[in-house]
């Protein structure tokens, strides 16, 4: 098989992959014209669940070795509720906390 | 075109924009260093569409590993993708054949916007379909240009990529502020971290979805209850 062949196929078994994780719950319930109890309930309150699970999953690679491990993250992110809470527009709180995110890691906490 | 929920939904992608350019160029410098040029840039982000899988693939493909690895690499990196449907069911099937790729171009950020609620007149249908293309039109260009031009960036964008972390922490932030209950917030958070300290960061995911979703059945009484008060 050719480099491009195989790049090409490496692309479409990736592309099958995703494809199928997220298709996998509406094949599971496409066929149904009512959805069962107890995956309406699950639908209306899993997002909030698996958004906090998906924060703690960006957050994962913090360590807490160094200051500069684990600060300039732990900071941005309570800046970024702090600010959302205060001003409330999306916006303001991500770039401020990423402005302050980039300041910390390059200047701050540089190594 | 409903030029309303077009515009509402340019302004509340605007965070994934930031990110997805910078987080693609990123990429697309990655691939133009191994040797990989616009065309599997652009083929590879519209193919693939998945950001950290993409940055898995990379490593792979200059190793050459075999396909079966690739596919259960593939799946494990995107399982979590698995629990983002449960919510968009009903709303997708009203889609008709935007469903698919609906289903298709489900990633982490459209997700995370698609389950935000939109103020009233706004068309939910039509916005959701313009939040899912514009995300991958963001996605596309910046891997495209980051493999064009990347080299070029003249200011360090190290922790650029955390408009997406924020993104993510504002709809937390909008949730707990928008529900009576905290309860589910809470699970997953929890879940999450005890799975992060169990399992690893390179496992904890599954297991921290799984879990969640088990003590939300559990405690299904306790959140209706008090939603309903």
């Amino acid at each position: 098989m050719s480099n491009n062949m195989y790049v090409i196929a490496v692309m479409l078994t990736a592309c099958a992959c995703n494809f199928f994780t997220r298709v996998f719950p509406f094949l599971l319930f496409s066929k149904s014209d009512k959805l069962p109890g107890f995956i309406q309930y699950l639908g209306k309150y899993l997002p909030p669940c698996v958004m906090a699970v998906l924060v703690v999953y960006c957050i994962k690679g913090i360590n807490f070795a160094s200051l500069a491990g684990f600060m300039p993250m732990l900071i941005s992110v309570v800046a970024v509720v702090l600010l959302h809470l205060w001003k409330r527009n999306n916006i303001i709180s991500i770039a401020g906390g990423t402005v302050l995110y980039m300041i910390l890691v390059q200047v701050v906490f540089a190594r | 075109m409903d030029k309303k929920a077009f515009r509402y939904a340019l302004v509340q992608t605007m965070p994934v924009m930031i990110g997805y350019l910078f987080v693609g160029a990123a990429f697309g410098l990655l691939l133009a260093d191994a040797g990989y040029g616009l065309p599997w840039a652009a083929g590879m982000a519209l193919i693939v569409y998945g950001g950290s899988l993409q940055f898995a693939l990379l490593p792979m493909i200059t190793a050459h590993t075999n396909l079966l690895t690739v596919a259960v690499m593939s799946l494990s990196i995107s399982s979590r993708q698995m629990f983002y449907g449960l919510s968009l069911i009903e709303r997708f099937k009203k889609m008709g054949k935007k469903a698919l790729y609906m289903i298709y171009s489900l990633c982490d950020e459209t997700y995370s916007v698609l389950i935000t609620d939109v103020p009233e007149g706004i068309d939910r249908q039509k916005f959701d379909f313009y939040v899912a293309a514009l995300d991958m039109c963001y996605w596309v260009s910046g891997c495209s240009l980051g493999n064009l031009f990347g080299a070029l960036i003249p200011f360090d964008t190290t922790g650029i990529d955390f408009a997406m972390i924020a993104l993510f922490v504002v709809i937390c932030t909008e949730q707990w502020i928008g529900s009576k209950n905290h309860l589910p917030a809470i699970t997953g958070m929890v879940c999450g971290v005890v799975s992060l300290i169990l399992f690893g960061a390179d496992s904890f995911i599954l297991p921290a979805l799984a879990s969640s979703m088990l003590v939300l059945m559990l405690v299904k009484n306790k959140v209706e209850v008090s939603e309903n008060e």
